[in-house]
């Protein structure tokens, strides 16, 4: 979450003109311009409030890096297939996410991917189902393991490390078990599944999609900026949601820009942002993500609160693993293709680092959405320049090693700012 | 005199073969600041337990509220009549910002069934305006704030379900000098907006400073019920150690200095 800044109108030493925000002479006051933001976001960097900066400045020192080795490395191809190639175990990390709030882990997700594959290939190769009933039936497998897991862990009090780490196993033996005749079976390579990652939009949809969330975005901005002038609270005035509007859409204006230099914004990422979008939505609007956030927080604050947070920690789990289905789901989209060894990689730790590294605390309470996608950006732009360089994974283990670590210590050093300047260490 | 908000007459509560509470009568009015004090093991928390419905009392007792007998069989049974409780461990989330925690469990939605962060801020910083406390940033984690401020803030959390009776448990226990000196100034206007406030304390210069009577228990039974202003530390010691032989009479006896020393030594 940003930190806010707030702003007064110009005026005398708040003597009450009806309507003008009454202020505190404690709280310092942000000019309403460039500068006054830039050291208001200076003044939260201190503080730790670290948001998005370190990342966007790592995915600035790859690109310099890869690209001065390689100049392929930011041609449009590549980045586009980037874009494609993170989408699966982004959607995994969007559900590990979920758990992190929460404080705890779900060590299940590439094993449910996994099983979520086996199951969409089986039924739709193997026994001939439509392959969109076949992926709602991997969706739907990976909902009830989830709830499975949520409810052994919040009913019947198993911590979640050991029930996710029986899942693990468990669903991966599933998985092998269904696959267990040929290995792998091949899906069709023009079939619904396919199309997940095949399609790419012509430009004028990502034209469109950009024009339409920067306009949704300043328009609820400026009327909810609007009421909390009218409510006489802080607000931000206009010239800063001009300013935030833009900073949303240069990111989204270059990166359609580029996607669109070779085919078009591609499905898979689509889905993968789409998810992150609503996931967050979920999570800062709603009365349920309120909730999360409550039980990550602390669970006895939030059951006193009359919050019941058996159901939380259930459904969390349940949206966590659809969600690891969901990657699945991509995986064979991807590969055209479900093998035994679908899902039962890497998948699963660089779901948690990408999560981590995006910024989502590992003690619960704090992060969000977006972590998933920054986290899953950086890891997939390391890989990508690797791959393309001709690296070991071995060197690829090793480098993701480093930055998850460097991730982890910059959250241990900013919770200390964050407690030297008092805004909680949680 | 006005009828009291809640009263409670022939209170017991057995637990297996320990009698925590027996036969105990206990009343709070409107507008008041109600005491109770006790030893440890006294049945203090079990009495404060049986009001806010977390353990039921035994049969046999009567519990009125304006003077309507009600049974109280769970806290949500309490909240409903208008008895809010704030325990020693304040409940507050954390990592939640003070209007998130002031409504958590209580949000205010608006059109798409979303949180009206605006109504509930500025329903926030009235609530605070209302109760003299002044915080300068709603947005900041709790866990930035203040002892006292979190005091307050679980304080006013339990305000906000318009109760007529708070219980209050502890509240200046860990809390520093001028902390302490926040709340219970914010207890006082508690006490004038006509609540009625049940203040469990083992700080008895908090206890002189804003409560109106005293009700001590000693052994699960009532010992006493003393109006503050009338009454002097050593009588209240007294009927908490439930002797006049006790070691703050023999050492006042014995260094002939009054134990109101402890209590002016603040």
């Amino acid at each position: 979450m940003t930190q806010q800044t707030h702003a007064t109108p110009a005026s005398g030493e708040g003597t009450g003109t009806p309507g003008e925000p009454r202020r505190d002479p404690r709280l310092l006051v942000t000019a309403a311009s460039p500068s006054g933001w830039l050291k208001a976001l200076r003044r939260n960097l201190r503080g730790g409030e670290l948001g998005p900066v370190p990342v966007i400045i790592g995915l600035i020192l790859i690109a310099v890096v890869f690209q001065s080795m390689n100049d392929r490395y930011l041609s449009a191809q590549n980045l586009s297939n980037l874009t494609v190639q993170i989408a699966a175990v982004g959607l995994m990390t969007t559900g590990v996410i979920m758990v992190l709030l929460l404080g705890e882990i779900d060590l299940s997700v590439g094993s449910v991917s996994g099983l979520s594959a086996a199951v969409l290939a089986v039924l739709a190769v193997r026994f001939g189902v439509s392959e969109w009933v076949a992926i709602g039936a991997a969706v739907l497998v990976g909902l009830l393991v989830g709830l499975l897991h949520g409810v052994i862990f919040a009913k019947l009090g198993v911590p979640a490390f050991v029930v996710t780490l029986a899942g693990l196993l468990g669903w991966q033996g599933l998985h092998l078990y269904l696959l267990d005749s040929s290995g792998s079976v091949n899906t069709s390579a023009n079939g619904a599944i396919a199309m997940l990652t095949q399609t790419y939009f012509v430009p004028v949809v990502g034209w469109s999609l950009v024009i339409v969330t920067v306009l949704l975005y300043m328009g609820t901005v400026f009327a909810v900026e609007r009421r909390r002038r009218l409510a006489g609270l802080p607000y931000k005035p206009l010239p800063e949601v001009l300013f935030r509007s833009a900073l949303l859409a240069v990111p989204l204006v270059g990166g359609v820009w580029v996607l669109n230099q070779y085919k078009g914004v591609p499905l898979a990422f689509l889905i993968f942002v789409g998810f992150v979008v609503a996931l967050d939505l979920i999570l800062r609007k709603t009365r349920y993500g309120r909730m999360v956030y409550a039980v990550g927080g602390s669970s006895e604050a939030a059951r006193r609160a009359g919050i019941s947070v058996d159901f939380i920690r259930i459904s969390v789990f349940g949206i966590a693993s659809m969600l690891a289905a969901l990657g699945g789901i991509m995986l064979v989209s991807r590969n055209f293709a479900a093998s035994v060894s679908t899902g039962g990689g890497e998948e699963l730790m660089m779901a948690i680092a990408a999560a981590v590294i995006g910024g989502t605390s590992l003690f619960g309470g704090r992060g969000n959405a977006y972590s998933a996608l920054l986290g899953g950006l950086v890891l997939g732009a390391i890989a990508s320049g690797l791959l393309l360089l001709q690296m070991e994974s071995s060197v690829r283990f090793m480098i993701t090693a480093a930055v998850l670590l460097i991730a982890v210590i910059l959250d241990a050093i900013s919770r200390r700012g964050r407690k030297t300047h008092a805004r909680g260490g949680a | 005199m006005s009828t009291p908000v809640l009263e409670l007459s022939g209170i017991s509560k057995t637990f297996g073969a320990v009698r925590a509470l027996s036969e105990v009568d206990f009343q709070v009015d409107p507008g008041e600041v109600v005491a109770l004090l006790g030893d440890n093991g006294a049945g203090k928390s079990t009495l404060v337990k049986v009001i806010a419905g977390a353990h039921p009392a035994d049969t046999g007792g009567v519990i009125t509220w304006d003077g309507r007998p009600v049974t109280i069989g769970s806290p949500s049974d309490a909240q409903k009549l208008g008895i809010a409780t704030i325990y020693q461990d304040l409940a507050l989330c954390d990592n939640l910002d003070i209007v998130g925690n002031l409504f958590l469990g209580n949000e205010k939605l608006h059109f798409p069934g979303t949180l009206d962060e605006v109504e509930m801020e500025s329903r926030a910083r009235e609530l605070l305006d209302s109760l003299s406390v002044s915080i300068p940033n709603l947005r900041v984690p709790v866990s930035s704030l203040s002892g006292g401020q979190r005091q307050i803030i679980a304080i006013a959390r339990s305000l906000l379900g318009q109760p007529r009776v708070v219980m209050l448990d502890e509240p200046t226990a860990a809390l520093g000098v001028a902390q302490t000196a926040q709340v219970l100034d914010l207890i006082e206007r508690l006490r004038d907006q006509g609540l009625g406030v049940v203040l469990i304390s083992h700080n008895m210069a908090d206890v002189r400073a804003v409560a109106d009577r005293a009700v001590v228990l000693r052994l699960g039974r009532n010992a006493g019920d003393f109006p503050i202003a009338s009454t002097s530390y050593e009588e209240i010691v007294a009927a908490i150690t439930g002797a006049a032989d006790n070691p703050v009479t023999r050492r006042s006896s014995r260094t002939g200095s009054s134990a109101l020393a402890t209590e002016d030594n603040r």
